[in-house]
């Protein structure tokens, strides 16, 4: 028997993020699944009420939410406060959180301080036999594991797009308010905003149908003896503006723009894909002039159908990374996509 | 605000991410093949947080960058030899696991004891990096729990920028969702970042610093203390390697043409 706390965040706008409705679902199920337990939610943000309203058909046999100015935004020494405030209310020995970037920098703290344990990028959550498991990556994408704990509070933190969205109906919920007592120390960190690039300049598009990625290959020599960086810019660029593709890079590459060489100016180590860069999701990825070596291809492990353009056929990408390899140029062949999109 | 720094960087080592990794059982759990054998680099973003101390320990006269890290005894001095040559640090070596399949909560207990005992570490300065994830488990839960057992809140995730202001606070850029950074300030220590790439890049090896370094390297080794991990309470019924692989269809000799058209059909396709 276990008591699954669902645990979320509020968005900027009060409401509940779609990551947030994943992982109610899979909270959901796993309640469902395991005979006499028991789901609660627990809510943290400036104000909880129509996020509670939201969800309030869910099932869910208490609400609780710890609401105030201070737990609007996303800060460490607040936030594990309302964590741990809310997972002792509600007594949970299980909870299932989104893996959004404010959860996962703070939820191992409370697990910490409730003497549990955590696994974070869970990728699914299951019961078999009576007994919760997960699966999740280790070594960067490179092999799977079931894990099953017996050490509780265990906390989850669920990876984005691995569940259906929960959309049951809305109502009006009666939220238990808990209370998750301040103290000076928990607001020395002052957070001040969000540093973004323009909306026009913005290249990484997460919920983009297409990663497009750059690899070294953009920066090198052409046929010519001579690199063509800012004819590169406008092909990539341009088809970033047609497709809203996201967009994605090889180490090799970003660590070149951080060398101070004349390369791709858009590109940032935030661009990175791979072992030590991101494992983005998005149902297709085309790659240009990058190899498709181990260390990147590891963050392609959520892109679903792959194409390649390199002038290897040899290359990482012909040995079973992707599905389609054309051997060609990539300048030629962007250029010709572009024209055709163009067109349409 | 300090004017100088103690900081305390935590990271271990991985697997050369070029090596094939296979998992086997053993009687203590899941494993790699041959992971002894296998040849080690410190883990990449430990890596920045190190590069990072070091440039900031730079910039302010009077600090001092420990490097804490836990691993088999002879894969830590193989990696040292390396990383010794890069910045200036002083090692406290831990032998234990460094695989992935062990414990978080059981390292982050051995790096905070470590930590703890460091000789004339002054907290009112003290700074705890290390890299927001490991290319092992990848979980970004250890330095969190790290944190907590040395009573530090103030915690970053996701760091790619650190700057310290002339009053001594110091603002941090972490990385948050859609390619954007959360900006925060802040003002009092002790604190802790867990870095992604940063902004530097790897410096080169410099034989005089790996000299210098290495007189407390070796030492550090010797020294060592054995920690036992035991993972209790977590089993892995299943550990395996993604199944999939492609049956690439390899296009030679297309006309551009013709590739641009297939290519604009399949992004256009639902």
């Amino acid at each position: 028997m276990e008591t699954i706390l669902f645990l979320a965040h509020t968005e900027s706008d009060g409401s509940l993020g779609q990551a947030a409705l994943e992982s109610l679902a899979a909270a959901r199920t796993l309640a469902a699944g395991l005979t006499g337990s028991t789901l609660i939610a627990g809510l943290v943000g400036g104000s909880v009420q129509s996020a509670a309203d939201q969800i309030a058909g869910c099932g869910a046999t208490r609400i609780l939410g710890v609401a105030a100015a201070d737990f609007a935004s996303s800060r460490y020494s607040t936030d594990v406060v309302a964590v741990e405030a809310l997972a002792r209310a509600a007594a949970a020995t299980i909870v299932i959180a989104p893996a959004t970037s404010r959860w996962n920098r703070v939820l191992a703290g409370a697990a910490q301080r409730l003497d549990g344990r955590i696994d974070a990028h869970a990728t699914g959550i299951t019961a078999a036999d009576g007994k919760p498991g997960l699966t999740r990556w280790y070594y960067r994408q490179r092999m799977e594991a079931v894990v099953q704990r017996t050490r509780r509070p265990w906390f989850i933190l669920l990876e984005a797009g691995c569940a259906a969205a929960w959309n049951g109906p809305a109502g009006t919920a009666a939220v238990e308010s808990v209370a998750a007592p301040l103290t000076d120390a928990n607001r020395r960190t002052i957070v001040t905003g969000v540093q973004a690039p323009p909306t026009d300049q913005q290249t990484i598009r997460p919920d983009a149908k297409l990663l497009f990625v750059a690899g070294a290959g953009w920066t090198k020599a052409q046929p010519d003896g001579k690199a063509h960086s800012v004819e590169a810019e406008e092909i990539i660029l341009d088809f970033l503006g047609k497709t809203k593709a996201s967009l994605g890079s090889t180490k090799s590459l970003v660590d070149l723009s951080g060398e101070g060489q004349a390369v791709l100016k858009f590109m940032t180590h935030l661009n990175q894909v791979g072992q030590t860069g991101s494992t983005p999701r998005h149902p297709k990825g085309l790659a240009t002039c990058c190899h498709g070596e181990e260390p990147h291809t590891v963050g392609w492990r959520f892109i679903n159908e792959r194409r390649a353009i390199n002038l290897n056929p040899n290359c990482s990408w012909a040995q079973g990374k992707a599905d389609v390899l054309y051997v060609a140029d990539a300048f030629v062949v962007m250029r010709k996509v572009n024209a055709l999109l163009a067109a349409k | 605000m300090p004017t100088s720094y103690h900081i305390v960087v935590c990271g271990s080592i991985v697997p050369d991410p070029l090596q094939t990794l296979e998992p086997v059982t053993t009687p203590t759990g899941p494993a790699l093949k041959n992971e002894l054998l296998l040849p080690a680099v410190l883990d990449p973003w430990a890596g920045h947080a190190l590069f990072e101390a070091a440039h900031l320990a730079k910039q302010h006269p009077g600090s001092k960058v420990w490097l804490v890290s836990i691993g088999p005894k002879a894969k830590l001095q193989q990696v040292m030899m390396t990383v010794a040559q890069k910045v200036p640090f002083e090692l406290i070596a831990i032998d234990g696991p460094a695989g992935g399949f062990t414990e978080s909560a059981e390292i982050a207990a051995a790096l905070a004891e470590a930590i703890q005992g460091l000789p004339g570490l002054d907290k009112s300065r003290l700074l705890v990096f290390g890299g927001w994830e490991s290319a092992t488990r990848g979980a970004g839960t250890t330095l969190q729990m790290v944190g907590e057992r040395l009573g530090i809140v103030d915690q970053f995730q996701g760091v790619d920028q650190l700057t310290v202001r002339p009053d001594g606070s110091f603002q941090v850029l972490e990385r948050i969702e859609g390619g954007r950074h959360q900006v925060s300030s802040c003002g009092a220590l002790p604190a802790l970042c867990g870095w992604a790439t940063g902004n530097l890049p790897e410096p080169p090896n410099n034989p005089q610093v790996g000299m210098l370094n290495m007189r407390t390297v070796m030492p550090a080794l010797q020294r060592a203390k054995p920690t036992k991990i035991s993972n209790e309470g977590v089993t892995f019924p299943s550990v395996s390697l993604p199944k999939q692989r492609r049956e690439t269809k390899i296009v030679k000799d297309m006309p551009p043409d013709d590739i641009a058209r297939e290519i604009v059909e399949w992004i256009g396709k639902e």
